[in-house]
């Protein structure tokens, strides 16, 4: 299948495998995003099967399967929809589409290549909790998966699997898409609902806004990421046992994860959960085929950008939570960026700090202010202009954002013992930490080559920091 | 917002703060706990008039509920039972240290020259808490120094810390939502949309709460330094909302105003009224000597007992043919004086009114509420007034939190829909002349039959509301100047009626008008029968009180006969208007700042007036210019100063025998006065006495709709030069369904013809908040005087709206 004349499974980035496929199935199968490409591959047999049920029975079974969220926080989803308040409505589903974090493109597939599969989860999950309104929220960017959740919601509405009194039952939900305005923070879930609401995308503050009980216009609001919806048809269809039979006690079923980066084979894979292991990952010949010719591992970000980074030590932990928190990072989004022998690591942590300074949102003060600060010390760091005394005020500064001990892998050959997941933070939401994340990683784990890089000062060294030119610009609004 | 306090009987919370064991109320925000304990969280953007929102983060203290110690914002947290904080920890110490170094990362620390400096927050929180100094190498964050947001508010992005207490308060609490943050991350600002100016009515709060010098106001910019600053605290008067301030001097100047947060009345918030208008005590045209017009009739400086002399002389006529238009300026003890002095002279004709107000036996029989009633949460609040968010903006900011935020319904029985209508339940427009019956028919339950134009629809919503048990209070004043008093009388009366139990607060807007009510300054003929029987030939000595009816009163011509005809002139004022300027003395007052008093707001609550600078010249006390007078008309009054007068005055006025005039705003508010043991007419015999004649609707014409803007041609606001060019421009105003059927065009000029053959050319806009058939107007505005077109012997005011 070609894609504006790009074969499409190059341009998307999936790479199949021989692992059980739940929410890749139809990747690759010729017309997988239309109506009926997607009834011919058993479409809608979840929603048909979950329709034949009482909505606590469906809820039942998802909560059984525990289904791990897969937007970066990894908590179940039955569980997460039995926070909202009984008899409290109207009450609603958002889906979070907005796919932002660093290294992370396993939604957008979803969303081009099995549009329907997403509108079939959404049509479960809501059904499951009794609610008759679902928001899709897709990014800004993701022109394709815009135009292809649209088509096929067109596609779905015409059929009667969306809309009113659905497969001639009583039960009916309306879907309404919406793009968003290009806003990493706006995939957090309260930054979300700001946007979705017309606001300004800046997170609520918890409490008291837990969208569970307080989400999108005050109402109970679920909030699920793309992939956590994906596997609803699936589990509907086959069944809670079905799933758990699939990976491990804690993590069951598979789940996605978008690798990038210097490995032979870039790209999205399916894997179990919980036994596969970033060994098996990156270096079997079924996934990513090992490191480039004659390179050799140096480190990688084992969850999505904001994550602490990995060294070698770290290959043989599987994808389970459980395992990878104590051994000093997380999961997240699922998203690994592998990093060679050929990587400059203070270039690496700048590069990641400068996106979360970037997007940041404005609204508390220790990420405003502390990430650009961060990103200004890398950046002269990275120039040559550091000194010493700037490798202490990355760290000093950073526990501004995150005070106490910060979460980092053990490493032997710096004779390094972990220090377990999570932080404590000062801001009010994740970015701020996510600013600091890289440059503590890079900083504990490879201090020779920031050491390498500059200047010895004492403390009272009058010039103790370099400072590069930088250029004066006035942001006004013209003479007014 | 109001933390549930003390009194309440609701077990409290227990909790633990730096070691020691206090309680806390149920639901109560850790910083404020902390606070009324004696421990201050250090903070910028937490303020407790407003929603938190956790984004300065300097508030975070250690908390510990079970889990362990951690760092919670002590503004986004309430007290839970059993709960530990230390709020000097050292990991407390250090995000303190850390979020100052990070506030000031991009802080130009320009004090020396910002107006903030020596009061600033960030500065004493920087001495304070903060680390000492910066590592902080890099060029700071650039903006084009301040640019102004509104005609008298300019901002200095720079200097800004992104606190959101402006933007807040903008949104939340005066509902103009106009300033914003733009752009994201270490690039945001607050600004304007472009073209859209920060032109609200409460724009000086923001520069109040800014925690830094970024929000600086016009008329205070580079005029002092906070050290230099001398203050106490007083009473705003430009209104009857009775704000509560602080009035701060420089080299004996008036400088600033400041809202003081009084819980009763004004939660700390002014308008840009009560706070700027201080600049009038300066202005040049302030009088400074006694004037007498001389024999060639020009004005002549005087001794003040020359003068005093030439004024007594004007008295010595008989008592019936003196008539006293105004007062309401005046404090307390002036109007107690004043009222005495007149009583010993026999006379019985004064009215501090000036022809807009209400009627005297209704003001003095309704059941009075509080603003404290009137915005408490659930209740239901009738607004049978004019727009208060241009007459009394204070106590607009109280309704429309109670509607907004506390589930206060309100109810507009009014000429048009006013600032409040966005957040009203219902609203009632009556055509000019029908208002009562409309009252009338709510009371009678005849719902069913269109009254006055109104919807019986909207007649139904408003008497579920009214009969639906919770707590009524009614804002009773003028809602169109055009219109016949009466009217708001009988309408009142039928509410009273309806809801025997709903309390009633006056919207008279002239500053102390109540007290001038309550001191007896307000008796026997009003204004217009004065001044008719002053055009009659019967009133030889009229004299005016700080009034200048001649922009003041609605009926223009009938003010311009009355004054030819009267032998002598005498005013008492602060200013020469187009009133006293045609007087035969005017002695010079003292006013707002210059003298201490008291002052009894709407709620009939007294707080007190007190001086900060000398008077211009030789302005006195009101007190003492009708001493002077007294003794020069060899009246009894024996009084050497203001606890003399005081003294009298709760001896002679039950409603001041109990208030404790030198400490009568200890612990905040000033009380409520007393019963004043008057007992009137009823107000349904004060109805039936109340003769209305409104003519039918004339099917060519549209009935006038004539009410006040904040921003007018009024003497306060064109003797404040930072003030004067807001003056709002007089449009003629129509609901956009006339438009069609009188053939003009929006924006067009039209020709306007009154009930007496006069024209006037006038722009034409559409508005909404207009019903059908009538024609708007605002009072004293810039261009027109539309009180050329009023009568004070109609009921309503008819005219019609030609093309070209
Ligand atoms: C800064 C930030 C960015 C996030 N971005 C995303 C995102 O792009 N997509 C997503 O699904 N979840 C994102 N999340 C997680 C969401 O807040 C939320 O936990 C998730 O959508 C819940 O869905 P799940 O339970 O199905 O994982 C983000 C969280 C943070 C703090
Ligand atoms: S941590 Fe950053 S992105 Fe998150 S709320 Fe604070 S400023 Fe916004
Ligand atoms: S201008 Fe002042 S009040 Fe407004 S956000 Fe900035 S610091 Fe806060
Ligand atoms: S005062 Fe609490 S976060 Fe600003």
């Amino acid at each position: 299948m070609t894609l504006g004349g790009v074969e499409i499974e190059r341009a998307a980035g999936f790479v199949a495998n021989d692992t059980p496929r739940i929410v890749t199935s139809r990747f690759g199968v010729d017309d997988s995003h239309t109506l009926v490409g997607y009834l011919a591959t058993g479409g809608y047999e979840g929603i048909r099967a979950a329709l034949k049920k009482r909505p606590d029975e469906v809820h039942s079974q998802i909560t059984e399967a525990t289904v791990l969220g897969r937007g970066g926080a990894g908590f179940p989803a039955g569980v997460k929809w039995g926070f909202m308040p009984k008899d409290v409505w109207p009450r609603y589903l958002v889906v979070n589409g907005d796919e932002s974090e660093p290294g992370t493109y396993k939604d957008r597939l979803l969303m081009e290549l099995d549009p329907h599969q997403l509108i079939e989860g959404c049509l479960i999950a809501s059904y499951a909790v009794g609610l008759s309104q679902c928001f899709l929220y897709v990014r800004g960017e993701m022109a394709v998966a815009q135009e292809r959740i649209a088509t096929a919601l067109n596609e779905a509405y015409e059929a009667g699997y969306v809309g009113r009194n659905i497969l001639g039952t009583d039960f009916s939900l309306d879907i309404v898409l919406h793009w968003g305005a290009g806003a990493y923070v706006v995939g957090e879930e309260t930054a979300l609902i700001e946007s979705l609401e017309g606001n300004r995308g800046m997170p609520r503050l918890k409490p008291p806004y837990f969208p569970a009980a307080i989400g999108l216009y005050g109402k109970p609001t679920i909030v699920n990421n793309v992939e956590t919806l994906a596997n609803l048809p699936w589990i509907a269809t086959n069944g809670a046992e079905a799933y758990r039979a699939i990976g491990t006690e804690s993590s069951p079923g598979t789940r996605m994860v978008a690798v990038s980066g210097h490995v032979k084979r870039p790209g999205v894979y399916e894997i179990i959960n919980g036994t596969t292991t970033f060994r098996q990952l990156l270096f079997d010949d079924e996934y990513c085929g090992g490191m480039r010719e004659g390179r050799t591992l140096k480190a990688f970000v084992p969850g999505g950008g904001s994550a602490p980074w990995f060294l070698p030590d770290q290959l043989d932990l599987p994808f389970e939570a459980s395992q990878v928190g104590p051994a000093g990072s997380m999961l997240g989004s699922g998203a690994i960026m592998v990093m060679d022998d050929t990587t400059d690591i203070p270039k690496a942590a700048h590069s990641l700090t400068r996106f979360y300074a970037h997007e940041s949102c404005g609204k508390c003060v220790p990420c405003r202010e502390g990430g650009t600060w961060l990103e200004r010390i890398l950046g002269r760091i990275v120039d040559g202009h550091g000194t010493t005394r700037d490798l202490e005020m990355l760290i000093e500064v950073g526990e501004t954002i995150c005070p106490g001990d910060f979460p980092h892998a053990a490493s032997e050959r710096l004779g390094l013992e972990a220090q377990r997941f999570p932080y404590q933070m000062t801001t009010i939401c994740f970015v701020g930490p996510s600013a600091f994340a890289p440059a503590h990683s890079a900083l504990t784990l490879f201090p020779e080559e920031f050491r390498d890089r500059v200047r010895e000062v004492s403390d009272d060294d009058p010039v103790a920091t370099g400072v590069g030119a930088v250029p004066v610009e006035l942001k006004g609004v013209g003479a007014q | 917002m109001t933390p549930p306090n003390d009194t309440e009987a609701s077990p409290t919370v227990s909790i633990t703060i730096n070691g020691a064991a206090v309680e806390a109320n149920p639901g109560e925000l850790l910083i404020d706990a902390a606070e009324r304990h004696g421990v201050y969280i250090p903070r910028f953007c937490y303020h407790p008039r407003m929603n938190p929102v956790g984004m300065c983060r300097m508030c975070l203290v250690d908390v510990d509920t079970g889990r362990g110690p951690g760092l919670q914002p002590s503004c986004m947290i309430s007290v839970s039972e059993g709960m530990t904080v230390d709020t000097e920890s050292e990991r407390t110490q250090r995000a303190q240290e850390g979020i100052l170094e990070l506030l000031l990362v991009n802080h130009p620390l320009d004090c020396p020259v910002c107006d903030k400096g020596g009061e600033c927050p960030l500065q004493d929180q920087t001495v304070a808490y903060g680390p000492g100094e910066s590592r902080f190498v890099e060029e700071k964050r650039h903006y084009e120094k301040p640019i102004p947001i509104s005609d008298l508010v300019y901002l200095d992005r720079e200097r800004c810390i992104l606190c959101d207490r402006c933007t807040r308060f903008a949104s939340e609490v005066a509902g103009d939502p106009l300033i914003h943050f733009i752009d994201r991350g270490n690039e945001t600002q607050v600004n304007t949309f472009p073209d859209e100016p920060f032109s609200s009515y409460f724009s000086g709060n923001t520069v109040q709460i800014c925690p830094v010098g970024a929000l600086t106001a016009e008329p205070y910019r580079f005029k002092a330094r906070p050290w230099d600053l001398a203050e106490n605290e007083s009473t705003a008067v430009v209104d009857s909302t009775g704000a509560r301030v602080v009035l701060q001097s420089s080299r004996d100047e008036l400088v600033r105003v400041l809202g003081v947060d009084s819980d009763a009345v004004n939660w700390s918030w002014l308008s840009d009224k009560e706070r700027f208008t201080y600049e009038a005590n300066r202005s040049e045209d302030r009088l400074t000597d006694p004037l007498v017009r001389s024999e060639s009739g020009e004005f002549a400086t005087a001794r003040w007992s020359d003068a005093a002399a030439f004024a007594a002389e004007a008295f010595a006529v008989e008592p019936d043919r003196i008539g006293v238009i105004g007062g309401a300026r005046l404090p307390v003890e002036g109007q107690f004086m004043w009222s005495s002095l007149l009583t010993g002279l026999g006379v019985n004709d004064v009215d501090p009114q000036i022809g807009d107000g209400l009627d005297l036996d209704l003001v003095r029989s309704l059941p009075r509420a509080t603003i404290a009633d009137a915005a408490a949460p659930g209740g239901v609040v009738v607004l049978l007034c004019g727009d208060l968010k241009e007459e009394l903006p204070t106590l607009y900011l109280r309704l429309r939190h109670a509607a907004v935020e506390d589930g206060a319904a309100l109810i507009e029985l009014s000429a048009r829909a006013t600032g409040l209508a966005r957040y009203a339940k219902a609203k009632l427009h009556p055509l000019p002349g029908s208002i009562d019956d409309v009252a009338g028919a709510l009371a009678a339950g005849t719902l069913n039959e269109a009254v006055g134009g109104v919807d019986p629809a909207d007649l139904a919503k408003v008497a579920e509301l009214l009969g639906s048990g919770r707590p009524v209070t009614v804002v009773v004043g003028r809602t169109n100047l055009a219109e016949d008093a009466g009217l708001i009388t009988r309408a009142a009366a039928a509410l009273h009626e309806l809801v025997p139990t709903a309390k009633f607060l006056p919207a008279l807007r002239r500053g102390n008008i109540n007290g001038a009510i309550e001191t007896g300054l307000a008796r026997g003929r009003s204004t217009t029968e004065i001044l008719r029987d002053a055009a009659a030939g019967e009133i030889e000595t009229l004299v005016l009180l700080g009034a200048d009816p001649l922009a003041d009163h609605p009926d223009r011509a009938l003010v311009s006969s009355a004054f030819d005809m009267v032998e002598n002139l005498v005013a008492v004022d602060t200013f020469k208007t187009a009133s006293s300027a045609r007087a035969d003395v005017i002695l010079p007052a003292a006013t707002f700042g210059e003298v201490d008093g008291s002052f009894v707001n709407l709620e009939r609550r007294i707080s007190p007036l007190r001086a900060k600078v000398t008077a211009p010249g030789q302005g006195r006390a009101d007190w003492m210019i009708a001493a002077e007078l007294a003794v020069a008309l060899d009246q009894d009054i024996d009084v050497a100063s203001l606890d003399d007068v005081r003294a009298q005055l709760s001896a002679a006025v039950p409603a001041f025998a109990d208030v404790d005039w030198n400490n009568m705003d200890r612990g905040g508010d000033g009380p409520l006065l007393g019963s004043s043991g008057a007992t009137g007419p009823s107000l349904a015999e004060i109805a039936a006495a109340t003769s209305v004649a409104v003519p039918a609707v004339d099917g060519y014409g549209l009935r006038l709709v004539v009410d006040r803007k904040l921003w007018d041609l009024g003497t306060m606001v064109q003797q404040s030069p930072s003030l004067a060019h807001l003056a709002a421009d007089a449009t003629l105003s129509l609901a956009p369904a006339d438009f069609d059927a009188l053939g003009v065009d929006q924006g067009s000029t039209v020709t306007l013809s009154g009930p007496g053959g006069e024209t006037a050319e006038l722009n034409v806009s559409a508005s909404r908040d207009l019903p059908r058939g009538v024609a708007h107007i605002p009072f004293r505005a810039s261009g027109f005087d539309v009180g050329t077109f009023l009568s004070a012997s109609t009921a309503v005011v008819d005219v019609r709206v030609n093309a070209g």
